[in-house]
């Protein structure tokens, strides 16, 4: 303390005796060789008074002190911020900026820094940046204070804020703010208006803030801080909620992609194709095909890939499905545990295949750019990718419902469905229908494989994880009914999302699986079970 | 009445396939441990070891017959019974490794001290003896199949429902048992084991009497699934197979005796299972993956479901493909085996033993309906001299 009254007192008379620019500057340079002398309790008022000039240079200098890169020379204890050379120190004038030419190391000493030390430079930091015309910086220096409120930046920060222009930064400072007036020995007004305003801006990071002040609070501010904690916990709690039917939805969404196609070979036709899940993998496939040929030869429209890719993986997987049909489904017909049986061996052979072709390690497929990234309304985090895959398994499923209910080919395959003999003495080509049909449902496989190469990893065993979960979908949700497929796919999404952090991944899955189990004992036909004749054929 | 049991069961191909496989039993242990290595007709252990490995897969193709077969439900998901007779048979063997394993802990096994466990799981509390563990070989798949089938049968859910339900079940199973928590030793399952019985695992005696344990089970449960075919109730089994509802409306209690075939088919499994994990070394969650299920189906299907032979005859010619495949053309044996699924089922629906079977009845039919021509023609021709 004596030493910085010295100081001080030195500074005073220097000042009176010099012209203003060079007196600031003088001041500068004497607070910094002074920091040389500084005893280590000392360091903090040191750095306060330095960070109080609001100089530009300083940043600089308290960057220097925090990495340990201020050095003060031996003989006449200047301070200079320095760079390793070799054995020797480079050394660099604090206030110009410019080098000062090189000195053994033996002829500086290091000014040490401990723990406390550097969070002062921080806080002193942060107060400094606040200012930068650099709005990222400001925002981020915002931040930084908001996390570890000091009482002794509060100053900074109201100068700050009465600058402060930006919205956003505006926000995160008066948290900060709020925050410091906390721990301050302000009146007790200024406090419960700080509450308020941490309680109404809420987000996670409030709650340790409260919670640290709860344990100094006067009386009278306690209830206050508690309702405000308690408010801000359930807030948490809702949004929790919603982030969970949000990760719901978007499992319901791949669900429904990956069921949808088995939807119509199962629940239309009622063909167990254990091969659906290799239809998916191949559209993926089509997709990397897709973007290897736009990134070598057309660049320009790499952001069309997907679009690209769509119509391709259809026409690809359809012709597949249509092979399929017409060369082993069609004779297993009214057989179908052995349908199941020969297009599980189907499925391994397209496995093998594309292990073959490809290899049999992931391969990657690009996300473009509307693609990728996130926004945040409210509390919840919003993925674009995950977004537009919703909003496409819905389309995909509208396009189906209208394609089955509103135009002629729907109508036939209603038709065959129900009552084959009748339709095909109504001249309805049968076996064409047929064809057609199952080609529609590998079809849709594989434009859902499109949507799937976004978000998982596109591998030969990318069709395996689906299947399971896709019966369990279709067989949930009733077999012959395209609402019950997306009832079945977001209901068990949901679930499957809010059994998680109760019950860990794995074991929620599990117990997914069981309920179904469970469920099946009760209503065997589904949740949209077909009703009358159609439930016997 | 379990003599007239036994007479049933053994009809002529049963009773040569049971002596085949008693003859076996003596005859490859004593190739292997009587004759010198260099002698031409010495068995090496590890071709000992191979076929007796064959020998509980066919143990469990025979017990997914019985069901598929004569009872028509198509189970995805035996393999997991099987795993779990295996999983119990693991755990006796862990329990005999005692104080052997590389943390020297008598009581708890390697990878639960691994995990930092104080205390041996209640479930694990009796394994230690032999016929505990034998007895939950057997109790426990058939307890799992019990329950199931009881919900499942009970609820009249069959056909491909059930068979995508079963393979649920096995899929649920192969998640828990991949989880530390379950206490099963998670990823890596049970191995390293030591001695069973107190015979060292690893020596040629053992080995072959493993091998002879395995031909003795498989011809006793031959023996068994053909005394319950033959039987009465087999009579009704086929009937429900082929028509469920009218085997009802006649009064049957058509869930009981699904139940009844379904979990002594599970105990069969689990008893494949442990004869599978003493040759093998290991059980590992990886044994419930659904794939293995259905490969049980196709060893069934190309032998030939509804025979008792065939599931014999078609896991030892799979799996003898399988070995001879996997090692000379690695990349080439998934398509080899999904061929098989696509072949089978469109041109051989009834297996190489069923339609082996077929011809010879209808040779045999050609035959009799030849010589009953002859006979007739013979009357005919002295008809016109009696008239004379």
């Amino acid at each position: 303390m004596y030493r910085i009254i010295q100081t001080v007192l030195a500074m005073l008379f220097l000042f009176a005796a010099m012209p203003q620019g060079l007196r600031a500057a003088e001041g500068l340079r004497n607070l910094v060789n002074a920091l040389g002398e500084a005893k280590l309790s000392a360091m903090d008022e040191h750095i306060a008074a330095l960070a109080k000039t609001g100089e530009p240079e300083v940043v600089a200098i308290l960057d220097a002190l925090g990495a340990g890169n201020l050095y003060a020379r031996k003989t006449d204890g200047q301070v200079f911020l320095t760079k390793e050379s070799g054995s020797n120190l480079a050394l660099i004038d604090p206030i110009s900026g410019e080098s000062a030419g090189e000195t053994p190391k033996a002829a500086m000493s290091k000014i040490k820094v401990n723990n406390s030390v550097r969070r002062a430079v921080r806080a002193a930091l942060g107060g400094l940046t606040l200012l930068s015309p650099d709005r990222a910086q400001r925002l981020k220096a915002a931040q930084s204070v908001l996390q570890t409120p000091d009482v002794d930046a509060l100053d900074a920060v109201e100068n700050a804020l009465v600058a402060e222009k930006d919205e956003a930064v505006r926000t995160v400072l008066e948290q900060a703010r709020a925050a410091m007036l906390l721990a301050s020995d302000r009146p007790i007004e200024e406090k419960k208006e700080a509450v308020r305003l941490l309680r109404e801006n809420g987000g996670r990071e409030a709650l340790p803030v409260l919670s640290a002040a709860l344990g100094s609070a006067e009386n009278g501010l306690e209830q206050d801080i508690e309702a405000a904690i308690a408010s801000i916990e359930q807030a948490q709690e809702f949004w929790n909620a919603g982030q969970n039917v949000w990760y719901g939805l978007s499992l319901g969404s791949v669900l429904l992609l990956a069921a949808i196609g088995l939807a119509i070979t199962f629940g239309v036709m009622g063909i167990i194709n254990m091969a659906h899940g290799e239809m998916v993998m191949l559209g993926a496939y089509t997709t990397f095909l897709v973007q290897d040929v736009v990134r070598t030869s057309f660049p320009h429209l790499f952001e069309w890939s997907l679009a690209i890719a769509l119509p391709l993986a259809f026409l690809f997987t359809g012709t597949v499905g249509l092979v399929l049909e017409r060369g082993v489904i069609r004779f297993l017909y009214g057989r179908p545990l052995e349908t199941l049986l020969a297009t599980w061996g189907i499925s391994l052979i397209l496995q093998q295949s594309v292990r073959t072709i490809f290899g049999p390690t992931n391969r990657e497929v690009g996300n473009p750019f509307w693609m990728s990234g996130a926004f945040e309304p409210g509390g919840l985090t919003i993925t674009w990718n995950r977004l537009w895959i919703i909003v496409f398994a819905l389309a995909v499923f509208a396009a189906l419902l209208f394609l089955l209910k509103k135009t002629p080919m729907g109508l036939q395959m209603r038709a065959v469905t129900q009552n084959r003999r009748m339709a095909s003495s109504m001249g309805i080509r049968t076996p064409l229908v047929d064809a057609l049909t199952f080609a529609l449902g590998s079809g849709i496989a594989g434009i859902a494989g499109v949507a799937l190469s976004q978000i998982d990893n596109v591998s030969p065993n990318l069709g395996q994880g689906y299947i399971i979960d896709s019966f369990m979908v279709v067989v949930f949700g009733g077999v012959g009914n395209l609402w019950g497929t997306l009832v079945g796919a977001f209901s068990l999404g949901i679930l499957n999302k809010f059994l998680e952090p109760y019950a860990g991944a794995v074991l929620g899955k599990i117990l997914v699986l069981v309920l179904i189990i469970l469920f099946i004992q009760k209503r065997p036909r589904g949740l949209f079970a077909l009703k009358g004749r159609a439930v016997e054929a | 009445m379990i003599t007239s049991f036994l007479v049933k069961s053994l009809d002529r191909t049963i009773a040569v396939a049971v002596a085949i496989l008693l003859l076996l039993a003596v005859i490859v242990p004593a190739l292997n441990l009587l004759t010198a290595p260099d002698h031409p007709l010495h068995v090496p252990t590890y071709m000992v070891s191979l076929f007796g490995k064959y020998l509980t897969y066919a143990l469990l193709a025979l017990a997914l017959d019985l069901v598929w077969g004569f009872c028509g439900i198509l189970s995805l998901g035996h393999a997991a019974f099987f795993a779990l007779g295996g999983y119990a048979m693991g755990m006796y063997l862990m329990r005999q490794i005692g104080a052997r394993g590389s943390y020297g802990n008598p009581l708890l096994p390697d990878f639960m001290v691994f995990l930092n466990w104080k205390e041996l799981p209640w479930f694990w509390y009796g394994f230690d003896m032999f016929w505990f563990a034998a007895l939950m070989v057997i109790l426990v798949p058939g307890l799992v199949a019990f329950v199931f089938g009881w919900f499942a049968f009970r609820s009249r859910v069959n056909g491909v429902y059930l068979s995508i339900i079963t393979q649920a079940m096995t899929y649920a199973l192969l998640l828990a048992f991949f989880r530390n928590d379950m206490g099963f030793g998670g990823n890596n399952g049970l191995t390293d084991f030591k001695d069973i019985l107190g015979f060292n695992i690893q020596a040629d005696g053992t080995r072959a009497a493993l091998f002879a344990a395995s031909a003795l089970a498989l011809a006793g449960s031959l023996v068994v699934t053909s005394g319950i075919v033959g039987s009465k109730f087999g009579k009704v089994l086929v009937a429900l197979r082929d028509a469920e509802s009218r085997t009802r409306f006649l009064g049957y209690r058509v869930e009981h005796m699904k139940l009844f075939a379904f979990t002594v088919s599970a105990m069969m499994a689990g008893i494949a299972g442990a004869l599978y994990v003493p040759q093998v070394g290991i059980i590992n969650p990886g044994e419930f993956a659904p794939a293995n299920s259905i490969e049980v189906v196709i060893w069934t299907a190309v032998g030939g479901r509804g025979t008792l032979i065939g599931p014999i005859v078609g896991a030892i010619l799979v799996n003898g493909g399988k070995s001879i495949f996997t090692a000379a053309f690695p990349e080439f044996w998934l398509f080899a085996l999904g061929g098989l699924f696509v072949l089978v089922t469109l041109f051989l629906p009834k297996g190489v033993v069923g339609t082996a079977q077929h011809h010879l009845a209808r040779r045999r039919q050609a035959r009799a309906a030849a010589r009953k021509e002859d006979e007739q023609t013979d009357l005919e021709d002295a008809k016109p001299m009696a008239a004379e």
